[in-house]
């Protein structure tokens, strides 16, 4: 029934197969990072040739335009630089005051821009692979947010590149509360129950009694220790009961665009 | 058929995981991201042989693995499989017939992700599954049908380019030939 080649060809993936399975978690990781590395060349031609055409873009760019988004920029700056102002009076407040009252004192969180350089491939992770790791400080579990909100975090490190949970992720939980005057529920946010819907997650284990809205944000909580608190996560959409009616869980829109992320921040304590 | 053609295959894989991995519009666009593996294993299977094949498998799989959150070394399984089949029976099948190869790329890119899922959901995996999942998976068979004859065509011409071409037979034959003349 069988030729001989055929029996080779079947022992062979056989036997490969089981050696990879059975290694340890760390040979694996790091085997599978070495495999990406193949990809590192066509990322870089990718990334040069995408920098050229940009170049080549600005440079055609007419004197006027030019100088009006460097007037607006400079507009905005200033503004920037004002907000700035306020917000170092309001640590300075906030740190008198918890020496005040003998809260321990926050320390500020440190950012590092990364490139987007891949997606998962597969359909059923949310994952992507950034251009920093463990040469730049990178390590497991760092989160990963964009200034419309949170991304993820990281989930695997290597040399030079890291591999990002995104939200939506069935791996990725997030602690979160309501941001709300009247409301600070809080519960945790989960991937979506529908694998089609790339922009929602679901913000689950709060409780019934609780007055959350749709329209309303949500934001981290800073309960579980990976995430510092008040990141925004995104904006509740609607409120529904779950299928057998003991629980409440609300769909949640993204704040940071996931299908489009080019650059990321990835912070560090 | 010769040596290169193993790594014209292996090659093509390799740009369509990057291909894969690079851009969404598609995934944007239906919520799923197309899967040009299965299309080039069902035209690896029924163009060489049966080690090619499992070259092929292992390689594109590995490949794919390390740019996904799966576990390495899942996806060769499947695509071993689809090739395995095909090939077994390749000199029954139609290669040449466009509507063979649509069928053919259909079913293969419908079950290389069905055995990937199932074989995550009887380990310790927790994937994206839901009512969703049929749709991405009528997608996948669908584009990957319509893939497939393209594949075909583009590795054909590509294999042709870069290999000898059989030489033509004449009907001329020295020993038919009429020697007129004395002696």
């Amino acid at each position: 029934m069988f030729k001989k080649p055929q029996y080779i060809a079947l022992a062979l993936v056989a036997v490969t197969a089981l050696i990879i399975f059975n290694l340890p978690a760390q040979t694996m990781s790091r085997t599978k990072l070495a495999f990406s590395g193949f990809f590192v060349p066509l990322f870089g031609l990718a990334d040069s040739s995408k920098r050229v055409l940009q170049k080549t873009g600005d440079s055609i760019l007419p004197r006027g335009v030019l100088t009006k988004e460097n007037e607006q920029l400079r507009r905005e700056n200033q503004q920037l630089k004002v907000q700035l102002m306020q917000n170092a009076e309001i640590t300075r407040e906030n740190a008198r005051l918890r020496t005040a009252v003998g809260w321990q004192k926050q320390t500020p969180w440190k950012l590092k821009l990364a490139r987007v350089i891949a997606r998962d491939p597969s359909s059923w992770w949310r994952t992507i692979q950034i251009d920093v790791g463990s040469q730049h400080g990178i390590r497991p579990n760092l989160p990963v947010l964009v200034p419309e909100g949170l991304v993820g975090r990281i989930s695997a490190v290597g040399a030079t590149r890291s591999q990002v949970l995104l939200l939506g992720d069935p791996n990725m939980r997030v602690g979160a509360l309501v941001q709300d005057k009247d409301a600070r529920e809080n519960g945790i946010v989960i991937s979506s129950s529908s694998p089609l819907e790339q922009s929602m997650v679901t913000f689950q284990y709060f409780s019934r009694s609780s007055v959350i809205k749709p329209g309303q944000n949500v934001i981290t909580s800073g309960e579980g220790g990976v995430f510092p608190k008040g990141i925004p996560i995104g904006q509740i959409v609607d409120i529904r009961d779950n299928s057998l009616g003991l629980s409440t869980d609300a769909r949640v829109r993204v704040s940071a665009d996931l299908n489009s992320l080019e650059e990321v921040l990835v912070m560090f304590p | 058929m010769n040596a290169l053609n193993p790594i014209i295959v292996i090659l093509a894989a390799f740009l369509a995981i990057y291909f894969q991995s690079s851009f969404d519009l598609f995934r944007n666009l239906f919520g799923v991201q197309i899967d040009l593996l299965p299309a080039l294993m069902v035209y690896t299977s029924l163009t060489l042989g049966i080690v090619s094949v499992a070259l092929f498998a292992l390689v594109s799989g590995l490949l794919f693995d390390s740019l996904s959150a799966n576990p390495f070394g899942i996806s060769v399984f499947p695509l071993f499989l689809i090739g395995f089949a095909l090939h077994r029976f390749h000199g029954l099948l139609l290669r040449e017939q466009i509507s063979a190869q649509f069928a053919f790329g259909a079913g293969a890119s419908l079950l290389s992700p069905l055995i990937t899922l199932l074989i995550l959901l009887s380990g310790n995996n927790n994937p994206l599954v839901g009512w969703g999942t049929i749709w991405q998976l009528l997608v996948l068979g669908l584009t990957g049908g319509l893939l497939t004859p393209v594949c075909f065509w583009i590795l054909d011409r590509i294999s042709g380019a870069l290999n000898y071409q059989p030489i033509a037979q004449t009907s001329f034959r020295a020993d038919r030939q009429i020697k007129r003349g004395r002696g």
